[in-house]
């Protein structure tokens, strides 16, 4: 199983998500923002955590038309799978990839805490290994984490079970708590908090590890 | 020639920021000020000498970058 995480001007978690990736047993390649293309036979691009471009604009807006981010969007649509963590997730709905939009925090404060997460669904390569219906705890640490979207996307997102995590109580105003979502095909997630900081022993608990497992593990068989 | 952008948010999308400030007006003492929303200008210095074509270009800015067409509306205006 081979990952590409990409890496921007302001990342700050791709070496995280590149541990995380590689304890769960996949082989990692670091992608520039510059690059045009991914890396032969890549069947997961991580974008990670950060302040890409230092936020500027909007979160993940300029991230989201660098060059390599054409060739992530030209991964997803021939059938590729992508993860987008906190400012990833950002740029993953910038570039269209998933729907909706992330706005400033209710609270208008930046939030760093360990939270309750609602496994909303384990139909995906990424939540197999949780129980729909359990809650997990896993970090946020975000300024623009509100989730927002109109309401014919969020009755899909409904119907077709592609709301992947919710808050159990909602830090930053979040539309029906949402915390992450799929795309049409699943094979795209994008979520605000941190898996990857709940990946080991040390950091308090390891259910952040069972995404990348789950993952790493449904590719391999592929 | 020059363009300037105005980003805002559409009505109906939460803006806290506003909403902060038209709490602190308050706090101030500046009564009966009954909604804020907080937006962005973007001004643009242009090579281009025709004011129609200089439209065009930077409505497709705003369609490419400028604005989140989800959330943002935005008025283009050449100067």
């Amino acid at each position: 199983m081979h990952a590409a995480v990409v890496v921007f001007p302001g990342s700050n978690c791709d070496r995280d998500m590149k541990v995380a990736f590689e304890r769960a047993g996949a082989k990692v390649t670091m992608v520039w923002h510059k690059d045009t293309d991914l890396p032969k036979g890549v069947d997961v691009v991580g974008i990670p955590g950060g302040f890409s471009f230092g936020d500027y604009l909007r979160c993940g807006a300029i991230a989201a038309n660098s060059p390599i981010c054409q060739s992530v969007k030209a991964h997803a649509d021939r059938g590729g799978y992508a993860l987008g963590i906190c400012n990833g997730f950002q740029v993953l709905t910038e570039t269209g990839m998933l729907p909706g939009v992330l706005l400033r925090n209710s609270g208008l404060k930046y939030v760093c805490k360990a939270l309750d997460l609602k496994v909303e669904t384990s139909n995906s390569a990424f939540t197999s290994g949780y129980n729909a219906g359990t809650t997990i705890t896993i970090p946020i640490a975000h300024h623009d984490g509100n989730y927002f979207a109109d309401s014919d996307t969020l009755k899909a997102l409904n119907e077709e079970e592609r709301v992947a995590f919710r808050y159990v109580e909602n830090p930053n105003g979040s539309q029906q708590d949402i915390a992450g979502v799929l795309s049409e095909n699943r094979r795209v997630l994008g979520m605000m908090p941190h898996p990857e900081r709940m990946a080991e022993r040390t950091h308090g608990n390891t259910e952040g590890a069972t995404l990348f497992a789950s993952l790493v593990g449904q590719l391999a068989d592929a | 020639m020059k363009a300037r952008v105005h980003v805002m948010l559409k009505n109906g999308v939460l803006d806290p920021q506003g909403e902060a400030v038209r709490h602190a007006l308050g706090q101030l003492g500046f009564d009966g000020v009954e909604g804020v929303r907080q937006g962005k200008v973007i001004e643009l210095d242009l090579n281009e000498t025709d004011a129609a074509k200089a439209e065009q270009t930077v409505t497709a800015m705003c369609e490419k970058l400028l604005a989140n067409t989800v959330i943002e509306s935005y008025s283009v205006e050449v100067v």
